[in-house]
């Protein structure tokens, strides 16, 4: 059976949630959070590669034979990504210089390569372009959940408004492992709040 | 309608369609976007330019190079309204940072003071290496209004004038590193062209005198 609309939504943003349960593309996801602003264009670059590459393998997918698919949609994600990037820098310069290389990197970012081998390749355009969407959104949704924590407890910030003076902040946060430690944090809290939905669910079913 | 058999004409058909319309679609982006990309960094430069510099009324659009070492330094001179050199920009760079590369501007005025600087681009680490970019303007860690004519720009564990970053002296050696060397770039070039243009002022002599002062400073080689 196929899901419906609303269960592709609801799969992107919290149960296959790209960051904090497949755990896909956790190069983008460490390295660029360390702020909300920094985290959220990321995130919203990767949904519009994933959005495109969806759509466009989606279309594809009949023309497309079983031994040429990788290749094929690495050219696909690779034309999409190179084409953010040049807009990126013509509309955004200092956004381009933040995020620097992870821009490009967006080709290997394995949640992108994932839904299209995994979903867009075997549905019609408009479920693919609203998994890409929902994918998207799920990852950004996270990406900037770990950039407002780790530059609120970092350098006392949100999204550069200053919430309380750099000097307290923990500088751990902001760097390599904080990080990891957020991510974790994270990752068990949504594995909680799932247990306990699950719970109740079961409950009322009885 | 079912998807194509892996035969090898299908098979390479496709490939290159896909190929070709990729190569298309990038051509013309980029063709689209090359005026503005080169645009904003053109005016990143000139503001990057003109925020150490002293007041001027123009400024070289296209700096002049220096080959120093491995480094590249770019001199943008500045000219007051009757075309006199008012004092110049630097990009200057090292490699001996903590992590990598640090690129900083340096400002000079006509006498060889700094004037402000800027740190372009550093990998260095946060809280540590990467106050740089306020750390050289206060106290005794300033290198704002100094001139390497009466002062050591090395830090002070090497007998020099200035403070280091507590706990970031790599850092620290690293950008005064650069900055010596867009002196050394300031004084090889602006002086001798300002030598031409004006009769010898005071200022002019005692940069001069000191060129040979500086570049005990400076290493050569790393």
């Amino acid at each position: 059976m196929k899901d419906s609309g609303y269960t592709i939504i609801v799969k992107g943003l919290v149960t296959q949630n790209p960051v904090l349960v497949l755990t896909l593309g956790m190069c983008p996801t460490l390295a660029t959070t360390t702020s909300a602003l920094n985290g959220m264009s990321m995130g919203l670059a990767t949904l519009l590669v994933l959005l495109g590459s969806n759509i466009v393998v989606s279309l594809l997918k009949n023309i497309i034979s079983d031994k040429i698919r990788i290749p094929a949609y690495v050219v696909v994600i690779a034309t999409f990504v190179s084409v953010i990037d040049m807009l990126i820098h013509a509309n955004f310069p200092a956004l381009h210089e933040s995020l620097g290389i992870f821009i490009p990197l967006i080709v290997v970012n394995c949640i992108v390569l994932g839904r299209a081998e995994a979903f867009a390749s075997k549905n019609n355009v408009f479920r693919s372009a609203l998994d890409g969407l929902a994918m998207g959104l799920g990852f950004t949704l996270a990406l900037t959940l770990l950039g407002v924590i780790r530059e609120l407890l970092g350098s006392g910030k949100i999204f550069g408004l200053v919430i309380y003076s750099e000097h307290y902040g923990a500088l751990l946060f902001v760097l390599a492992p904080g990080a990891f430690i957020t991510l974790g944090f994270l990752i068990s809290f949504l594995n909680k709040l799932k247990k306990t939905l699950t719970l109740k669910g079961n409950k009322n079913h009885l | 309608m079912k998807r194509l058999k892996s035969n090898f004409l299908n098979m390479f058909l496709v490939l290159s369609g896909i190929t070709l319309i990729a190569a298309y679609t990038l051509t013309s982006v980029y063709l689209h976007t090359k005026d503005t990309i080169q645009k904003s960094l053109l005016t990143k430069q000139l503001s990057d330019v003109n925020s150490v510099l002293p007041a001027h009324a123009s400024v070289d659009t296209l700096p002049v190079v220096i080959k120093e070492g491995d480094e590249n330094l770019k001199v943008y001179r500045a000219y007051d309204s009757t075309g006199n050199i008012v004092g110049a920009a630097v990009e200057s760079s090292s490699n001996n940072g903590y992590k990598s590369r640090i690129d900083i501007m340096v400002g000079f005025d006509r006498s060889g003071r700094i004037i402000n600087y800027n740190v372009l681009k550093h990998d260095e680490t946060l809280g540590l290496g990467s106050l740089m970019q306020n750390w050289f303007r206060t106290g005794k860690s300033s290198i704002l209004d100094r001139n390497i004519c009466n002062c050591n720009l090395s830090v002070s564990k090497d007998g020099g004038d200035i403070d280091a970053i507590t706990a970031a002296t790599i850092s620290s050696r690293a950008f005064l590193f650069a900055v010596r060397n867009a002196y050394f770039a300031f004084t090889s070039h602006v002086e001798t062209v300002s030598k031409v243009q004006q009769s010898k002022s005071d200022s002019t002599m005692n940069v001069i005198e000191s060129i040979s002062k500086i570049n005990k400073y400076v290493p050569k080689t790393r």
